[in-house]
Protein backbone atom coordinates (compact mmCIF):
# COMPACT_ATOMS: atom_id res chain seq x y z
CA UNK A 1 0.00 0.00 0.00
CA UNK A 2 1.34 3.47 -0.90
CA UNK A 3 2.18 6.07 1.72
CA UNK A 4 -0.96 7.90 2.94
CA UNK A 5 -1.49 11.47 1.72
CA UNK A 6 -2.22 12.57 5.29
CA UNK A 7 -1.41 11.10 8.67
CA UNK A 8 -2.34 12.48 12.08
CA UNK A 9 -0.24 11.28 14.98
CA UNK A 10 -1.37 12.08 18.53
CA UNK A 11 -2.83 15.48 17.65
CA UNK A 12 -3.99 17.49 20.66
CA UNK A 13 -6.02 20.69 20.26
CA UNK A 14 -7.34 22.97 22.96
CA UNK A 15 -9.87 25.72 22.40
CA UNK A 16 -9.58 28.08 25.32
CA UNK A 17 -9.78 25.97 28.47
CA UNK A 18 -11.45 23.04 26.69
CA UNK A 19 -9.49 20.00 25.53
CA UNK A 20 -11.21 19.14 22.26
CA UNK A 21 -8.80 16.74 20.53
CA UNK A 22 -7.06 14.41 22.99
CA UNK A 23 -4.55 12.60 20.81
CA UNK A 24 -6.13 11.99 17.43
CA UNK A 25 -4.32 9.54 15.15
CA UNK A 26 -5.47 8.24 11.76
CA UNK A 27 -4.44 8.09 8.13
CA UNK A 28 -6.07 9.29 4.91
CA UNK A 29 -5.11 6.98 2.01
CA UNK A 30 -4.14 8.53 -1.30
CA UNK A 31 -6.89 8.65 -3.95
CA UNK A 32 -9.68 7.58 -1.60
CA UNK A 33 -12.56 9.22 0.25
CA UNK A 34 -12.24 8.96 4.01
CA UNK A 35 -15.34 9.81 5.99
CA UNK A 36 -14.88 11.30 9.45
CA UNK A 37 -17.99 10.28 11.42
CA UNK A 38 -19.25 10.57 14.97
CA UNK A 39 -21.89 12.21 17.13
CA UNK A 40 -22.19 16.00 17.39
CA UNK A 41 -19.46 17.70 19.40
CA UNK A 42 -16.89 14.88 19.32
CA UNK A 43 -14.24 16.99 17.52
CA UNK A 44 -14.74 16.27 13.79
CA UNK A 45 -14.83 19.90 12.66
CA UNK A 46 -11.99 20.75 15.05
CA UNK A 47 -9.95 17.97 13.44
CA UNK A 48 -10.41 19.49 9.97
CA UNK A 49 -9.68 23.00 11.24
CA UNK A 50 -6.57 21.75 13.04
CA UNK A 51 -5.29 20.08 9.86
CA UNK A 52 -5.88 23.37 8.05
CA UNK A 53 -4.17 25.31 10.85
CA UNK A 54 -7.19 27.38 11.82
CA UNK A 55 -6.84 25.93 15.32
CA UNK A 56 -3.25 25.34 16.43
CA UNK A 57 -2.30 21.80 17.45
CA UNK A 58 -0.80 21.86 20.95
CA UNK A 59 0.90 18.53 20.40
CA UNK A 60 1.25 15.78 17.80
CA UNK A 61 2.22 15.65 14.15
CA UNK A 62 0.25 16.31 10.99
CA UNK A 63 2.07 14.69 8.08
CA UNK A 64 1.16 15.79 4.56
CA UNK A 65 2.96 13.43 2.20
CA UNK A 66 5.36 12.69 5.03
CA UNK A 67 6.14 16.34 5.79
CA UNK A 68 5.09 17.66 9.20
CA UNK A 69 2.90 20.73 8.66
CA UNK A 70 1.62 21.03 12.24
CA UNK A 71 3.48 24.30 12.81
CA UNK A 72 3.18 25.70 9.27
CA UNK A 73 1.15 28.90 8.74
CA UNK A 74 -2.37 28.46 7.37
CA UNK A 75 -1.54 30.06 4.03
CA UNK A 76 1.39 27.65 3.55
CA UNK A 77 -0.88 24.63 4.06
CA UNK A 78 -3.26 25.96 1.43
CA UNK A 79 -0.26 26.70 -0.78
CA UNK A 80 0.84 23.08 -0.42
CA UNK A 81 -2.40 21.93 -2.01
CA UNK A 82 -4.85 21.47 0.83
CA UNK A 83 -8.32 22.65 -0.23
CA UNK A 84 -10.77 23.38 2.59
CA UNK A 85 -14.55 23.62 2.38
CA UNK A 86 -15.72 24.87 5.79
CA UNK A 87 -19.07 24.08 7.37
CA UNK A 88 -20.18 27.73 7.08
CA UNK A 89 -19.24 27.73 3.35
CA UNK A 90 -16.92 30.69 3.85
CA UNK A 91 -17.61 32.33 0.52
CA UNK A 92 -16.84 36.02 0.00
CA UNK A 93 -20.28 37.49 -0.40
CA UNK A 94 -19.14 40.95 -1.61
CA UNK A 95 -17.25 39.39 -4.51
CA UNK A 96 -18.82 37.92 -7.64
CA UNK A 97 -18.94 34.18 -8.25
CA UNK A 98 -16.21 34.66 -10.85
CA UNK A 99 -13.98 36.58 -8.43
CA UNK A 100 -14.50 33.90 -5.77
CA UNK A 101 -13.36 31.27 -8.26
CA UNK A 102 -10.39 33.29 -9.51
CA UNK A 103 -9.23 33.82 -5.92
CA UNK A 104 -9.31 30.08 -5.33
CA UNK A 105 -7.15 29.28 -8.37
CA UNK A 106 -3.86 30.03 -6.65
CA UNK A 107 -1.43 28.58 -9.18
CA UNK A 108 -2.54 30.75 -12.13
CA UNK A 109 -5.58 31.77 -14.16
CA UNK A 110 -8.67 29.58 -13.81
CA UNK A 111 -8.31 26.80 -16.37
CA UNK A 112 -11.05 26.95 -19.05
CA UNK A 113 -11.61 23.19 -19.22
CA UNK A 114 -11.86 22.95 -15.45
CA UNK A 115 -14.33 25.85 -15.37
CA UNK A 116 -16.52 24.09 -17.96
CA UNK A 117 -16.38 20.93 -15.90
CA UNK A 118 -17.48 22.88 -12.81
CA UNK A 119 -20.27 24.54 -14.79
CA UNK A 120 -21.49 21.08 -15.84
CA UNK A 121 -21.33 19.84 -12.24
CA UNK A 122 -22.91 22.99 -10.75
CA UNK A 123 -25.08 24.66 -13.47
CA UNK A 124 -26.18 27.63 -11.27
CA UNK A 125 -22.58 28.86 -11.20
CA UNK A 126 -22.72 29.56 -14.95
CA UNK A 127 -26.03 31.44 -14.55
CA UNK A 128 -24.79 33.61 -11.68
CA UNK A 129 -21.15 33.88 -12.81
CA UNK A 130 -21.06 37.66 -12.63
CA UNK A 131 -23.47 38.07 -9.70
CA UNK A 132 -22.38 38.88 -6.17
CA UNK A 133 -22.01 35.64 -4.24
CA UNK A 134 -23.99 37.12 -1.34
CA UNK A 135 -27.12 37.04 -3.52
CA UNK A 136 -26.99 33.25 -4.06
CA UNK A 137 -29.31 30.84 -2.26
CA UNK A 138 -27.95 28.58 0.49
CA UNK A 139 -27.56 25.63 -1.87
CA UNK A 140 -25.87 27.73 -4.54
CA UNK A 141 -23.47 29.13 -1.94
CA UNK A 142 -22.56 25.58 -0.94
CA UNK A 143 -22.01 24.69 -4.61
CA UNK A 144 -19.73 27.71 -4.95
CA UNK A 145 -17.88 26.75 -1.79
CA UNK A 146 -17.15 23.25 -3.10
CA UNK A 147 -16.47 24.46 -6.64
CA UNK A 148 -13.95 26.89 -5.21
CA UNK A 149 -12.05 24.04 -3.56
CA UNK A 150 -12.16 22.25 -6.94
CA UNK A 151 -10.97 25.31 -8.89
CA UNK A 152 -7.65 23.57 -9.33
CA UNK A 153 -6.30 20.15 -8.57
CA UNK A 154 -5.46 19.74 -4.88
CA UNK A 155 -3.40 17.15 -3.12
CA UNK A 156 -6.04 16.82 -0.44
CA UNK A 157 -9.60 18.07 0.02
CA UNK A 158 -11.00 18.73 3.49
CA UNK A 159 -14.79 19.01 3.26
CA UNK A 160 -16.97 19.76 6.27
CA UNK A 161 -20.62 18.71 6.05
CA UNK A 162 -21.24 19.63 2.40
CA UNK A 163 -24.92 18.63 2.45
CA UNK A 164 -25.93 20.19 5.75
CA UNK A 165 -29.34 21.89 5.53
CA UNK A 166 -29.68 21.43 1.77
CA UNK A 167 -32.77 20.35 -0.18
CA UNK A 168 -32.68 16.73 -1.51
CA UNK A 169 -32.31 17.83 -5.15
CA UNK A 170 -29.26 19.92 -4.30
CA UNK A 171 -27.84 17.10 -2.17
CA UNK A 172 -27.93 14.81 -5.20
CA UNK A 173 -26.19 17.48 -7.34
CA UNK A 174 -23.56 17.76 -4.65
CA UNK A 175 -23.08 13.98 -4.39
CA UNK A 176 -22.80 13.76 -8.19
CA UNK A 177 -20.06 16.39 -8.26
CA UNK A 178 -18.15 14.78 -5.40
CA UNK A 179 -18.42 11.39 -7.14
CA UNK A 180 -16.82 12.92 -10.22
CA UNK A 181 -14.06 14.37 -8.09
CA UNK A 182 -13.53 10.96 -6.52
CA UNK A 183 -13.45 9.34 -9.97
CA UNK A 184 -10.56 11.67 -10.86
CA UNK A 185 -8.55 10.04 -8.08
CA UNK A 186 -8.81 12.87 -5.54
CA UNK A 187 -7.88 12.30 -1.90
CA UNK A 188 -10.71 13.53 0.32
CA UNK A 189 -11.31 13.72 4.04
CA UNK A 190 -14.95 14.56 4.66
CA UNK A 191 -17.14 15.13 7.69
CA UNK A 192 -20.74 14.16 6.93
CA UNK A 193 -23.71 13.64 9.24
CA UNK A 194 -25.97 12.24 6.51
CA UNK A 195 -25.03 8.58 6.56
CA UNK A 196 -26.57 7.76 3.19
CA UNK A 197 -24.35 10.42 1.61
CA UNK A 198 -21.36 9.12 3.57
CA UNK A 199 -22.08 5.58 2.42
CA UNK A 200 -22.48 6.68 -1.22
CA UNK A 201 -19.09 8.42 -1.30
CA UNK A 202 -16.87 6.90 1.38
CA UNK A 203 -14.18 4.26 0.91
CA UNK A 204 -12.85 4.34 4.43
CA UNK A 205 -14.26 5.49 7.75
CA UNK A 206 -12.77 7.08 10.83
CA UNK A 207 -15.17 7.28 13.79
CA UNK A 208 -14.47 9.74 16.60
CA UNK A 209 -15.86 10.03 20.11
CA UNK A 210 -14.94 12.51 22.81
CA UNK A 211 -11.85 13.84 21.03
CA UNK A 212 -10.27 10.50 20.09
CA UNK A 213 -10.56 8.01 17.24
CA UNK A 214 -12.56 5.00 18.36
CA UNK A 215 -12.74 2.97 15.15
CA UNK A 216 -11.27 2.90 11.66
CA UNK A 217 -12.16 0.57 8.83
CA UNK A 218 -13.80 0.39 5.44
CA UNK A 219 -17.21 1.80 4.65
CA UNK A 220 -18.32 -1.66 3.52
CA UNK A 221 -17.50 -3.08 6.97
CA UNK A 222 -19.41 -0.33 8.79
CA UNK A 223 -22.38 -0.41 6.42
CA UNK A 224 -22.75 -4.15 6.95
CA UNK A 225 -22.70 -3.97 10.74
CA UNK A 226 -25.79 -2.27 12.17
CA UNK A 227 -24.82 -3.01 15.76
CA UNK A 228 -21.46 -1.29 15.25
CA UNK A 229 -23.14 1.77 13.73
CA UNK A 230 -25.46 2.08 16.73
CA UNK A 231 -22.65 1.53 19.19
CA UNK A 232 -20.27 3.98 17.55
CA UNK A 233 -22.55 6.71 16.35
CA UNK A 234 -26.02 6.08 17.66
CA UNK A 235 -27.37 5.46 14.16
CA UNK A 236 -27.99 2.69 11.72
CA UNK A 237 -27.95 2.51 7.98
CA UNK A 238 -31.55 1.32 8.00
CA UNK A 239 -32.59 4.52 9.74
CA UNK A 240 -31.42 6.54 6.72
CA UNK B 1 -11.60 52.21 -24.52
CA UNK B 2 -13.24 54.26 -21.79
CA UNK B 3 -14.31 51.06 -20.04
CA UNK B 4 -10.71 49.83 -20.25
CA UNK B 5 -9.51 53.12 -18.83
CA UNK B 6 -11.71 52.66 -15.76
CA UNK B 7 -10.64 48.99 -15.55
CA UNK B 8 -14.15 47.75 -16.33
CA UNK B 9 -15.45 49.27 -13.09
CA UNK B 10 -18.61 50.88 -14.45
CA UNK B 11 -20.53 53.27 -12.17
CA UNK B 12 -23.57 50.91 -12.40
CA UNK B 13 -26.08 53.73 -11.99
CA UNK B 14 -27.25 56.24 -14.58
CA UNK B 15 -27.39 59.08 -12.03
CA UNK B 16 -23.93 58.25 -10.75
CA UNK B 17 -22.57 58.20 -14.31
CA UNK B 18 -24.02 61.65 -14.98
CA UNK B 19 -22.65 63.01 -11.68
CA UNK B 20 -19.17 61.62 -12.32
CA UNK B 21 -19.08 62.92 -15.88
CA UNK B 22 -20.28 66.28 -14.58
CA UNK B 23 -17.46 66.40 -12.03
CA UNK B 24 -14.93 65.35 -14.66
CA UNK B 25 -16.04 68.03 -17.14
CA UNK B 26 -16.20 70.75 -14.45
CA UNK B 27 -12.71 69.92 -13.20
CA UNK B 28 -11.23 69.49 -16.68
CA UNK B 29 -12.48 72.91 -17.79
CA UNK B 30 -12.46 74.63 -14.40
CA UNK B 31 -10.19 77.55 -15.46
CA UNK B 32 -12.59 78.34 -18.31
CA UNK B 33 -15.92 77.57 -16.61
CA UNK B 34 -15.22 79.13 -13.21
CA UNK B 35 -12.87 82.08 -13.57
CA UNK B 36 -11.29 83.55 -10.47
CA UNK B 37 -8.57 82.62 -8.04
CA UNK B 38 -10.86 81.19 -5.40
CA UNK B 39 -12.72 78.90 -7.83
CA UNK B 40 -9.47 77.56 -9.25
CA UNK B 41 -8.12 77.02 -5.76
CA UNK B 42 -11.30 75.09 -4.85
CA UNK B 43 -11.01 72.96 -8.02
CA UNK B 44 -7.35 72.11 -7.29
CA UNK B 45 -8.20 71.24 -3.67
CA UNK B 46 -10.99 68.96 -4.91
CA UNK B 47 -8.55 67.17 -7.26
CA UNK B 48 -6.02 66.62 -4.46
CA UNK B 49 -8.66 65.45 -1.99
CA UNK B 50 -10.20 63.05 -4.50
CA UNK B 51 -6.81 61.35 -4.73
CA UNK B 52 -6.24 61.48 -0.97
CA UNK B 53 -9.70 60.10 -0.16
CA UNK B 54 -9.44 57.41 -2.86
CA UNK B 55 -6.10 56.29 -1.42
CA UNK B 56 -7.75 56.08 2.02
CA UNK B 57 -10.63 54.11 0.50
CA UNK B 58 -8.10 51.53 -0.69
CA UNK B 59 -7.19 51.04 2.96
CA UNK B 60 -10.52 51.45 4.73
CA UNK B 61 -13.08 50.48 2.11
CA UNK B 62 -11.25 47.71 0.29
CA UNK B 63 -9.00 46.24 2.98
CA UNK B 64 -11.00 47.04 6.11
CA UNK B 65 -8.08 48.74 7.88
CA UNK B 66 -8.81 51.79 10.01
CA UNK B 67 -5.79 54.09 10.08
CA UNK B 68 -5.41 57.53 11.61
CA UNK B 69 -2.00 58.11 10.04
CA UNK B 70 -3.18 58.91 6.54
CA UNK B 71 -2.67 62.65 6.82
CA UNK B 72 0.80 61.96 8.20
CA UNK B 73 1.66 60.33 4.85
CA UNK B 74 -0.04 63.24 3.08
CA UNK B 75 2.30 65.48 5.07
CA UNK B 76 5.36 63.40 4.12
CA UNK B 77 4.70 64.16 0.45
CA UNK B 78 4.04 67.84 1.09
CA UNK B 79 7.11 68.35 3.30
CA UNK B 80 9.19 66.32 0.82
CA UNK B 81 8.46 68.85 -1.91
CA UNK B 82 8.90 71.80 0.46
CA UNK B 83 12.24 70.65 1.85
CA UNK B 84 13.60 69.68 -1.57
CA UNK B 85 12.51 73.03 -3.01
CA UNK B 86 14.24 74.88 -0.18
CA UNK B 87 17.45 72.86 -0.11
CA UNK B 88 17.88 72.30 -3.84
CA UNK B 89 17.89 74.85 -6.63
CA UNK B 90 14.52 76.10 -7.78
CA UNK B 91 13.42 73.79 -10.59
CA UNK B 92 11.70 70.62 -11.69
CA UNK B 93 14.45 68.47 -10.16
CA UNK B 94 13.49 69.63 -6.68
CA UNK B 95 9.83 68.79 -7.27
CA UNK B 96 10.72 65.37 -8.65
CA UNK B 97 13.17 64.52 -5.87
CA UNK B 98 10.85 65.84 -3.14
CA UNK B 99 7.87 63.92 -4.50
CA UNK B 100 9.84 60.69 -4.84
CA UNK B 101 11.43 61.04 -1.40
CA UNK B 102 8.05 61.76 0.22
CA UNK B 103 6.38 58.76 -1.42
CA UNK B 104 9.30 56.49 -0.54
CA UNK B 105 9.40 57.68 3.07
CA UNK B 106 5.64 57.15 3.36
CA UNK B 107 5.86 53.62 1.93
CA UNK B 108 8.77 52.70 4.23
CA UNK B 109 7.08 54.04 7.37
CA UNK B 110 3.80 52.32 6.38
CA UNK B 111 5.78 49.10 5.88
CA UNK B 112 7.35 49.32 9.33
CA UNK B 113 4.04 50.18 11.05
CA UNK B 114 2.30 47.41 9.10
CA UNK B 115 4.87 44.79 9.88
CA UNK B 116 4.69 45.49 13.59
CA UNK B 117 1.00 46.11 13.99
CA UNK B 118 -1.09 44.58 11.20
CA UNK B 119 -0.95 41.20 12.93
CA UNK B 120 -2.87 42.61 15.87
CA UNK B 121 -6.58 43.36 16.02
CA UNK B 122 -7.91 46.24 13.95
CA UNK B 123 -8.56 48.50 16.95
CA UNK B 124 -4.93 48.21 18.10
CA UNK B 125 -3.68 49.06 14.63
CA UNK B 126 -5.89 52.16 14.63
CA UNK B 127 -4.49 53.19 18.03
CA UNK B 128 -0.90 52.64 16.92
CA UNK B 129 -1.39 54.76 13.79
CA UNK B 130 -2.97 57.47 15.94
CA UNK B 131 0.02 57.44 18.28
CA UNK B 132 2.57 57.55 15.43
CA UNK B 133 0.69 60.34 13.62
CA UNK B 134 0.48 62.40 16.82
CA UNK B 135 4.18 61.87 17.50
CA UNK B 136 5.10 63.00 13.98
CA UNK B 137 2.84 66.09 14.25
CA UNK B 138 4.56 67.06 17.51
CA UNK B 139 7.97 66.39 15.98
CA UNK B 140 7.23 68.59 12.96
CA UNK B 141 6.05 71.32 15.28
CA UNK B 142 9.16 71.07 17.47
CA UNK B 143 11.79 70.79 14.71
CA UNK B 144 11.09 74.35 13.60
CA UNK B 145 14.59 74.89 12.19
CA UNK B 146 13.93 72.16 9.64
CA UNK B 147 10.16 72.26 9.23
CA UNK B 148 9.29 75.84 10.09
CA UNK B 149 7.33 74.62 13.11
CA UNK B 150 3.75 75.87 13.38
CA UNK B 151 4.49 78.61 10.81
CA UNK B 152 5.29 76.08 8.13
CA UNK B 153 7.47 76.63 5.08
CA UNK B 154 7.15 78.74 1.95
CA UNK B 155 9.31 78.02 -1.07
CA UNK B 156 9.66 78.62 -4.77
CA UNK B 157 8.48 76.27 -7.47
CA UNK B 158 9.50 76.36 -11.17
CA UNK B 159 8.56 79.67 -12.78
CA UNK B 160 6.44 77.84 -15.39
CA UNK B 161 3.97 76.98 -12.60
CA UNK B 162 3.58 80.49 -11.19
CA UNK B 163 1.25 83.36 -12.23
CA UNK B 164 4.30 85.30 -13.47
CA UNK B 165 4.66 82.90 -16.40
CA UNK B 166 2.29 83.99 -19.19
CA UNK B 167 1.43 82.16 -22.37
CA UNK B 168 -1.43 84.07 -23.99
CA UNK B 169 -5.21 83.87 -24.12
CA UNK B 170 -7.58 80.98 -24.86
CA UNK B 171 -11.38 81.60 -25.00
CA UNK B 172 -10.84 84.91 -23.27
CA UNK B 173 -8.92 83.36 -20.37
CA UNK B 174 -5.31 84.37 -19.78
CA UNK B 175 -3.22 81.23 -19.67
CA UNK B 176 -0.50 81.58 -17.08
CA UNK B 177 1.65 79.32 -14.95
CA UNK B 178 -1.07 79.05 -12.32
CA UNK B 179 -3.34 77.38 -14.88
CA UNK B 180 -0.50 75.12 -15.99
CA UNK B 181 0.00 74.27 -12.32
CA UNK B 182 -3.71 73.44 -12.07
CA UNK B 183 -3.50 71.10 -15.06
CA UNK B 184 -0.42 69.43 -13.59
CA UNK B 185 -2.46 68.74 -10.43
CA UNK B 186 -5.58 67.73 -12.40
CA UNK B 187 -3.94 65.30 -14.82
CA UNK B 188 -1.68 63.74 -12.19
CA UNK B 189 -4.63 63.20 -9.85
CA UNK B 190 -6.69 61.76 -12.71
CA UNK B 191 -3.90 59.38 -13.73
CA UNK B 192 -3.30 58.24 -10.14
CA UNK B 193 -7.03 57.79 -9.57
CA UNK B 194 -7.14 55.53 -12.64
CA UNK B 195 -4.16 53.61 -11.25
CA UNK B 196 -6.07 53.11 -7.99
CA UNK B 197 -9.11 51.91 -9.98
CA UNK B 198 -6.82 49.44 -11.78
CA UNK B 199 -5.44 48.21 -8.46
CA UNK B 200 -8.82 47.59 -6.83
CA UNK B 201 -10.13 45.83 -9.94
CA UNK B 202 -7.10 43.55 -10.24
CA UNK B 203 -6.81 40.11 -8.59
CA UNK B 204 -4.83 41.91 -5.86
CA UNK B 205 -7.91 44.07 -5.20
CA UNK B 206 -10.12 40.98 -4.99
CA UNK B 207 -7.78 39.51 -2.38
CA UNK B 208 -8.01 42.74 -0.37
CA UNK B 209 -11.81 42.57 -0.49
CA UNK B 210 -11.68 38.93 0.55
CA UNK B 211 -9.45 39.85 3.50
CA UNK B 212 -11.83 42.66 4.49
CA UNK B 213 -14.73 40.22 4.52
CA UNK B 214 -13.05 37.29 6.25
CA UNK B 215 -9.32 37.30 6.88
CA UNK B 216 -9.24 33.73 8.25
CA UNK B 217 -10.95 32.44 5.12
CA UNK B 218 -8.56 34.35 2.88
CA UNK B 219 -5.65 32.83 4.80
CA UNK B 220 -7.24 29.37 4.46
CA UNK B 221 -7.26 29.60 0.68
CA UNK B 222 -3.58 30.47 0.70
CA UNK B 223 -3.19 34.25 0.95
CA UNK B 224 -0.75 35.68 3.49
CA UNK B 225 -3.04 38.25 5.04
CA UNK B 226 -0.31 40.28 6.76
CA UNK B 227 1.66 40.57 3.51
CA UNK B 228 -1.38 41.75 1.57
CA UNK B 229 -2.46 44.18 4.29
CA UNK B 230 1.05 45.60 4.48
CA UNK B 231 1.21 45.97 0.69
CA UNK B 232 -2.14 47.78 0.66
CA UNK B 233 -0.97 50.00 3.50
CA UNK B 234 2.26 50.92 1.64
CA UNK B 235 0.43 51.62 -1.63
CA UNK B 236 -2.15 53.72 0.11
CA UNK B 237 0.52 55.68 2.00
CA UNK B 238 2.54 56.32 -1.17
CA UNK B 239 -0.58 57.57 -2.96
CA UNK B 240 -1.41 59.86 -0.04
CA UNK B 241 2.14 61.22 -0.16
CA UNK B 242 1.80 61.90 -3.89
CA UNK B 243 -1.43 63.78 -3.16
CA UNK B 244 0.48 65.75 -0.51
CA UNK B 245 3.23 66.61 -2.99
CA UNK B 246 0.68 67.92 -5.48
CA UNK B 247 -0.96 69.98 -2.77
CA UNK B 248 2.42 71.46 -1.82
CA UNK B 249 3.16 72.28 -5.46
CA UNK B 250 -0.22 73.98 -5.73
CA UNK B 251 -0.10 75.94 -2.45
CA UNK B 252 3.65 76.78 -2.45
CA UNK B 253 3.31 76.50 1.32
CA UNK B 254 3.21 73.65 3.83
CA UNK B 255 2.33 73.77 7.48
CA UNK B 256 0.93 71.39 10.09
CA UNK B 257 -2.57 72.81 9.63
CA UNK B 258 -2.70 72.27 5.88
CA UNK B 259 -1.26 68.76 5.76
CA UNK B 260 -0.81 67.02 9.12
CA UNK B 261 -3.72 68.04 11.31
CA UNK B 262 -6.11 65.53 12.83
CA UNK B 263 -8.92 67.72 11.53
CA UNK B 264 -7.96 66.81 7.95
CA UNK B 265 -7.90 63.15 8.95
CA UNK B 266 -11.47 63.41 10.20
CA UNK B 267 -12.47 65.25 7.01
CA UNK B 268 -11.00 62.43 4.91
CA UNK B 269 -12.83 59.84 7.01
CA UNK B 270 -16.10 61.71 6.53
CA UNK B 271 -15.55 62.07 2.79
CA UNK B 272 -15.04 58.31 2.42
CA UNK B 273 -18.12 57.51 4.51
CA UNK B 274 -20.35 60.08 2.80
CA UNK B 275 -19.24 59.08 -0.70
CA UNK B 276 -19.43 55.36 -0.05
CA UNK B 277 -16.71 53.05 1.23
CA UNK B 278 -15.15 50.47 -1.06
CA UNK B 279 -16.35 52.12 -4.26
CA UNK B 280 -13.56 54.55 -5.30
CA UNK B 281 -16.18 56.70 -7.02
CA UNK B 282 -17.40 57.58 -3.53
CA UNK B 283 -14.12 59.43 -3.05
CA UNK B 284 -15.01 61.69 -5.98
CA UNK B 285 -18.46 62.61 -4.71
CA UNK B 286 -17.40 62.80 -1.07
CA UNK B 287 -14.49 65.13 -1.82
CA UNK B 288 -16.54 67.35 -4.16
CA UNK B 289 -19.41 67.77 -1.69
CA UNK B 290 -17.16 68.30 1.32
CA UNK B 291 -14.75 70.78 -0.25
CA UNK B 292 -17.58 72.74 -1.85
CA UNK B 293 -19.40 72.86 1.49
CA UNK B 294 -16.23 73.99 3.25
CA UNK B 295 -15.67 76.77 0.71
CA UNK B 296 -19.14 77.96 -0.20
CA UNK B 297 -21.60 77.00 2.54
CA UNK B 298 -20.89 80.25 4.39
CA UNK B 299 -21.64 82.31 1.25
CA UNK B 300 -24.81 80.35 0.62
CA UNK B 301 -25.97 80.86 4.19
CA UNK B 302 -25.14 84.56 4.04
CA UNK B 303 -27.32 84.89 0.93
CA UNK B 304 -30.09 82.88 2.61
CA UNK B 305 -29.93 85.08 5.73
CA UNK B 306 -30.17 88.18 3.54
CA UNK B 307 -33.22 86.86 1.69
CA UNK B 308 -35.02 85.91 4.90
CA UNK B 309 -34.01 89.02 6.89
CA UNK B 310 -37.64 89.96 7.61
CA UNK B 311 -38.58 86.55 9.01
CA UNK B 312 -38.15 85.58 12.66
CA UNK B 313 -35.46 83.05 13.76
CA UNK B 314 -34.47 81.91 10.25
CA UNK B 315 -31.89 84.66 9.61
CA UNK B 316 -30.26 83.81 12.95
CA UNK B 317 -30.16 80.13 12.02
CA UNK B 318 -28.67 80.98 8.63
CA UNK B 319 -26.02 83.25 10.11
CA UNK B 320 -22.79 82.43 8.20
CA UNK B 321 -20.98 81.98 11.53
CA UNK B 322 -23.15 78.91 12.16
CA UNK B 323 -21.86 77.13 9.07
CA UNK B 324 -20.11 74.38 11.03
CA UNK B 325 -23.37 73.50 12.77
CA UNK B 326 -25.12 73.10 9.40
CA UNK B 327 -22.20 71.15 8.03
CA UNK B 328 -22.52 68.79 11.01
CA UNK B 329 -26.28 68.45 10.52
CA UNK B 330 -25.74 67.73 6.81
CA UNK B 331 -23.31 64.94 7.65
CA UNK B 332 -25.53 63.38 10.28
CA UNK B 333 -28.43 63.38 7.81
CA UNK B 334 -26.33 61.97 4.99
CA UNK B 335 -24.96 59.16 7.15
CA UNK B 336 -28.49 58.45 8.44
CA UNK B 337 -30.12 58.38 5.01
CA UNK B 338 -27.17 56.95 3.05
CA UNK B 339 -25.56 54.38 5.37
CA UNK B 340 -23.77 52.84 2.38
CA UNK B 341 -22.75 56.27 1.14
CA UNK B 342 -24.06 58.17 -1.84
CA UNK B 343 -22.59 55.72 -4.34
CA UNK B 344 -23.97 52.70 -2.46
CA UNK B 345 -27.39 54.32 -2.35
CA UNK B 346 -27.37 55.22 -6.05
CA UNK B 347 -26.25 51.73 -7.02
CA UNK B 348 -28.98 50.08 -4.97
CA UNK B 349 -31.74 52.09 -6.68
CA UNK B 350 -33.85 49.88 -8.94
Amino acid sequence: MSEPILALDGVVTDIGQYHILKGVSFEVPRGQVTMLLGRNGVGKTTTLRTIMGLWPARAGRILLDGEDIARAPVSNRAGQGVGFVPEDMGIFSDLTVEENMILAARSGPLDGARRDWLFAAFPPLRTFWRSEAGNLSGGQKQMLSIARAMAEERRLYLIDEPTKGLAPAIVSTMVGALRELKAQGASILMVEQNFSVARALGDRVVVMDDGVVVWTGTMAELAADTARQERLMGLSVEAH
Amino acid sequence: MLVNLISGDRPRSAILTVLLLGVLVCLAFAPFLFPGVRALDTAATICVFILLVASYDLLLGYTGIVSFAHTMFFGFGAYGVALASIHMERGWDALFVGTLAGALAAAVVAFVIGLFSLRVRAIFFAMITLAVASAVAVLVSQLFQLTGGEDGLTYQIPRELTPAFRLGEVFGVRINGRILNYYLVFFTCLALFLVLLRIVNSPFGSVLEAIRENDFRAEAIGYRVVAYRTAASCLSAAMAALAGSLYAIWLRYVGPDTTLSFEIMLDVLLMVVIGGMGTMYGAVLGAVIFVLAQNYLQNLMGAGAGLTADLPLIPQLLDPNRWLMWLGILFILSVYFFPTGIVGRLRSRK
